[in-house]
């Protein structure tokens, strides 16, 4: 199995889906900290469905199913960002530009002749079908990302755990919320080629979630988000090669795996550990202590 | 320091057409604890957002520590009302006060040791060190407001603006955090703005008053203010301004927005009597 797994990595297809992955990985890992912080879940699964439409009508048209997905998400994140200003709002917002764009999707399947197999490519996933063109396309578009993400990350790291200070100290809360609406648009994109639409959450909240398990640090927890996507997906592509099951039902596996993990024992005592210097009450009943205190 | 540090001429605040607080003549020296009362919706938040450049009157001018108000102006720190954070948040008390120095700039930050003493010096200074490196959404709230003021503070600013800052804490925390609040104002002399629905935490500290009341106002010393001449006025109904064991109860007989300078579950049975008047 090891000889088999040695010579598959020969393959021009598998390099370049490794390639491709670790690019998604590291955008994937980085935005999954901001939608679980920004509780945006709901907003991930619709981009990733009305990609799903970009893509079908892209394949309709005989144009690149990446470019199809991109352009889905974009215009979804746009139309999320301008109609659901409001926090209130977006849930609602998502939920109208969902229904409708799905039913768009539909409609470019049912015109599409040989949908089946196109179909089911983007609903749960194909990195290692992918042609060379289209992996040199995710892996630019996976660098503009991470560009972007490395400009607005402080700002944005500032907008979404404390938003009424971020905007005292004048940073554009809401010019950001657009910003990373547009920048998830490009991860959903991303990560729709390693596990499909379907199962997008599983790259997009399940690394955020097991990091905020393991660590309070936020530049850490960014960093454990990171490596859950890379061993998630690299460990979802070489088992998929020796075996006959879709790369997408390993990621979701691994990644499932690293949150219960996470979850029930590695992170209770990591948490523990960290806070070790926490004196619970330290601060209760030193009010006179703290006179003149500055 | 020249001239005041917040200075407002003939300043109306309109949204949508509704005047919010019109004809708004101030003028704060330096050092003054000023706090601004009202009910609620009265605009006091919305003089805050002025100050801090969020929001522009639509008449009058302002001007604060000598320039006009700008989006992000370095010399201003704010503390914002308690909102607990999220139990399993990755932020330590330690990074919400790192975010106060540069979290406004653009990049993705890298640690120093000079960011490090600076954010060290400023969680010493509110005594929160025992627990600045826990999850801060695992601290109590008057542990975490004690960090949202050494975030406000680490900047050094010249004005410290402090939205309700007392609101959802119990007694004893509300005396730690006003008094801290006071022990920065007393030593470096500088000018505090404190919107708060209850004047009673601060009232030993506050030197001026500025009440806003349907779109109406007025500022002075608080024996000035707190009357029930004045405050009658301003409500255009009539109030009772009364002094109970050196607290302000306020009681009217028409306060269609329940506003009261004193929470009736922290008073003892006499004020219950008075702040029952209001009903």
């Amino acid at each position: 199995m090891i000889d088999q797994l040695i010579h598959l990595l020969g393959y021009d297809f598998v390099q370049n889906a490794i390639w491709a992955g670790i690019v998604i990985a590291i955008v994937s890992g980085v935005v999954s900290r901001f939608v679980v912080a920004r509780n945006m879940s709901f907003a991930v699964h619709a981009l990733a469905e009305l990609g799903f439409t970009g893509a079908a009508g892209a394949i309709l048209f005989g144009a690149s199913p990446v470019i199809g997905l991109l352009t889905g998400t974009t215009v979804t994140a746009f139309f999320i960002g301008v109609l659901g200003v409001r926090v209130r709002e977006r849930d609602a917002v998502v939920g109208v530009v969902l229904a409708f764009g799905l039913g768009l999707g539909v409609l470019f399947l049912t015109l599409y002749p040989r949908y089946a197999t196109e179909a089911f490519a983007i609903l749960f996933g194909t990195i290692t079908g992918v042609s060379r063109d289209d992996v040199l396309l995710l892996i630019g578009i996976g660098i503009l990302t991470l560009a972007a993400l490395a400009v607005v990350y402080r700002p944005l790291t500032f907008a979404t755990v404390d938003p009424d200070v971020a905007e005292a100290r004048g940073v554009p809360v809401g010019g950001l919320a657009i910003a990373f609406l547009l920048i998830m648009a490009a991860a959903v994109a991303e990560a729709v080629q390693v596990v499909g639409v379907l199962l997008i959450l599983t790259l997009l909240i399940t690394p955020g979630a097991t990091a905020e398990r393991l660590t309070a640090r936020p530049g850490r927890a960014t960093v454990y988000s990171v490596a859950v996507a890379l061993f998630s997906i690299l460990g979802g592509i070489l088992l998929a090669l020796v075996t006959n099951v879709p790369v997408s039902v390993y990621v979701t596996s691994l990644s499932f795996a690293c949150y219960l993990l996470a979850r029930f024992t590695v992170g209770p005592v990591a948490i523990g550990r960290e806070g070790r210097s926490l004196m619970p009450g330290a601060a209760d009943g030193d009010a006179a202590a703290t006179r003149g205190g500055l | 320091m020249a001239g005041p540090v917040v200075k407002f001429e003939h300043a109306t605040l309109a949204y949508d057409g509704r005047s919010v607080w019109s004809d708004l003549d101030l003028v704060f020296e330096a050092p003054s604890f000023v706090a601004i009362l009202g009910p609620n919706g009265s605009g006091k938040t919305s003089l805050l957002r002025v100050i801090l450049g969020l929001t522009h009157v639509s008449e009058g001018s302002v001007e604060v520590l000598g320039e006009a108000p700008r989006r992000g102006n370095p010399r201003i720190g704010y503390v914002p009302q308690h909102h607990s954070f999220d139990r399993d948040l990755p932020l330590r008390g330690r990074d919400l006060v790192g975010l106060g120095i540069d979290g406004h700039r653009w990049g993705i930050g890298q640690p120093s040791a000079a960011r490090r003493r600076i954010v060290d010096a400023a969680i010493a200074g509110v005594e929160a060190s025992a627990y600045a490196d826990a999850p801060i959404g695992r601290l109590s709230g008057g542990e975490q407001q004690r960090l949202r003021i050494a975030q406000a503070l680490v900047g050094n600013p010249e004005l410290l603006l402090c939205d309700e800052p007392l609101a959802s804490l119990d007694l004893h925390h509300q005396q730690e955090i006003t008094e801290l609040i006071a022990a920065w104002h007393r030593q470096f002399g500088r000018t505090v703005l404190f919107v708060t629905h209850d004047v009673n935490p601060v009232l030993g500290l506050v030197d001026r008053v500025l009440f806003v009341v349907n779109g109406r106002w007025a500022a002075g010393t608080p024996d000035e203010i707190l009357t029930s001449d004045r405050l009658s006025g301003l409500y255009g109904s009539h109030v009772d301004v009364v002094r109970v064991h050196d607290r302000v109860v306020v009681v009217g007989d028409r306060m269609d927005s329940g506003f009261e300078l004193e929470e009736p579950h922290h008073l003892p049975a006499i004020d219950d009597r008075l702040s029952g008047a209001t009903r």
